[in-house]
């Protein structure tokens, strides 16, 4: 008898610690989501000199959003390719139409891989860069000397960011699409996997421009997370390298995470 | 003239300033001395708000920093220059670009007379020649006088240096300190220099507040030093064999 009700006491415990940790854990979760809408208030004030938040959006394109073409071009062009290999071998048969494996690398391509999936990259490299800059300007005391000499630093750093990438990320959205579809090409004239009239039925065939619209306004929401999620991750950096690796690492799992959970939503929203 | 008064700062249990009150004067070399996490750097973020004080004020002309609206606390902090530990240059900006940084924000001057008064200020801190370099493109001597250049660039009332001897040769140091000195009378600055650098408090010491386990211990000049009796500021100032053979030499002279 004495036995469980030593067993009982000790479920007992472990139930009341696991509630602690559940309440610890909410309230950290939620104190970071304070934290971040804190920042987020303080980066989306009006710029102080319209001068210099120009100068840092126009930098901020360029190292963010053009820096980043070669390897979206690079990915895309070979998905594109792999996709309407897929379609082919798996896909299609002589009970289907000769145009599904274009109008399928199509739809893919424009749905989901030009924006989500695309995002999803963009988010290691891009969430990566943000968060390690910001972390080591943080660490090295940067945000400091501009909160000393009474310039905003979120707005100043981090507003330029958030507009820059949600600016760029429709053109790499476009330019990501229309490479896939070169890829498709490059499978039919060199592969010769399919022939090149059957590859443009399909990629014509009830073509509904609003999809790409979807695409853009997701990629503009996803730029919003990476570029956000990230610069929070930066900024709020305390300690020293070891701290700015872990930054940057959380704030690209992070901004991954919400990506992934926001493009449920947005495709059922705007489907 | 800056005063603190009765400065309380906690962290969650740990009390780390206690009771401090201390005067900072116009024209001066005003130091804070003090051992490795005496309190000097939490003092100091409280001084320019980067920390917020338990308990206390902080007077800026008589004016109380702490109570100050976010609006009067922004327009303050023009009339402030900081010279961080770590220089904290902004790295993808030259040192032309980082000098004129605070008159590209706040002045409204044209590009020309912003790019002058940077090189002004790069001249009166001997770098004119390394106005196009990177920071890290020049050494820890050089990147501290550039953020001089920096943060005098504005004519602030009140500068403040956190450690600037930090990591440099004492020749380097001693070219820092006149500096600092030189600037401070010549611009009429309230300069609050944070160090445990015992050549900078030998040499420019003009108004020196030591602090010890978050108290204030002692305040005095350069010279006053020389004769105090106080066991735990000896403790700091005269730890080096050097330092105790000058003392005794002086105190034997002046028997």
């Amino acid at each position: 008898m004495q036995f469980f009700r030593e067993i009982w006491l000790l479920l007992q415990q472990t139930t009341k610690d696991n509630n602690m940790f559940i309440i610890k854990l909410l309230y950290k979760y939620l104190t970071t989501f304070g934290d971040y809408l804190i920042l987020i208030g303080r980066s989306l004030s009006r710029p102080e000199r319209m001068r210099m938040f120009f100068k840092q959006y126009i930098k901020e394109m360029s190292q963010l959003g053009v820096n980043s073409i070669g390897i979206v071009l690079l990915i895309s062009f070979f998905i594109g390719a792999v996709i309407c290999i897929q379609m082919k071998v798996n896909i299609q048969s002589p009970w289907m139409p000769r145009w599904v494996s274009g109008y399928t690398t199509r739809e893919i391509m424009l749905l989901e891989f030009s924006s989500s999936i695309m995002c999803l990259i963009l988010a290691g490299k891009v969430g990566s860069n943000i968060a390690s800059e910001l972390g080591t300007m943080r660490v090295t005391q940067q945000i400091d000397a501009l909160d000393i000499m009474g310039v905003n630093s979120a707005s100043y750093l981090i507003l330029p960011k958030i507009m820059g990438l949600m600016t760029i990320m429709p053109f790499l959205v476009i330019f990501s699409s229309g490479m896939g579809i070169v890829g498709a090409y490059g499978t039919a004239y060199l592969g010769h996997m399919l022939s090149p009239d059957d590859l443009t039925l399909g990629i014509q065939h009830s073509f509904n421009p609003w999809f790409m619209w979807m695409s853009i306004i997701k990629s503009m929401f996803f730029a919003y997370i990476i570029a956000s999620v990230s610069s929070f991750f930066g900024y709020t950096v305390k300690g020293g390298s070891i701290d700015v690796g872990k930054a940057s690492t959380d704030a690209v799992v992070c901004s991954s995470v919400l990506i992934l959970f926001s493009d449920v939503f947005l495709t059922q929203l705007l489907s | 003239m800056i005063e603190v008064k009765h400065l309380y700062k906690s962290f969650e249990d740990k009390t780390v300033l206690n009771d401090i009150n201390a005067v900072f004067e116009d024209g001066k070399t005003n130091l804070i001395i003090g051992q490795s996490g005496s309190g000097k750097t939490v003092l100091m973020k409280n001084l320019v708000g980067l920390l917020t004080p338990t308990s206390g004020e902080v007077l800026y002309d008589n004016r109380d920093f702490i109570t100050m609206s976010k609006n009067e606390k922004v327009m303050m902090r023009r009339e402030m220059g900081m010279i961080f530990q770590s220089a904290a240059l902004f790295d993808s900006l030259t040192v032309l670009e980082n000098v004129m940084f605070p008159l590209d924000m706040f002045s409204s001057m044209n590009y020309r007379e912003r790019v002058k008064r940077a090189q002004e200020c790069l001249d009166r801190v001997n770098l004119i020649d390394a106005q196009q370099k990177f920071p890290g493109e020049i050494s820890g001597g050089m990147q501290k006088r550039v953020a001089i250049a920096r943060a005098i660039v504005l004519n602030p009332k009140y500068l403040f240096c956190d450690e600037p001897n930090s990591g440099l040769d004492p020749k380097t140091s001693l070219v820092i300190d006149e500096l600092l000195t030189g600037i401070t009378k010549e611009y009429s600055m309230t300069t609050i220099i944070n160090t445990h650098d015992m050549n900078s408090v030998m040499g420019i010491g003009e108004n020196i507040l030591f602090i010890y386990k978050g108290n204030k211990e002692w305040q005095g000049t350069k010279d006053d030093i020389m004769s105090n009796t106080n066991e735990k500021l000896n403790d700091l100032v005269f730890a080096s064999d050097l330092f105790r053979k000058v003392k005794k030499a002086e105190m034997a002279e002046k028997k």
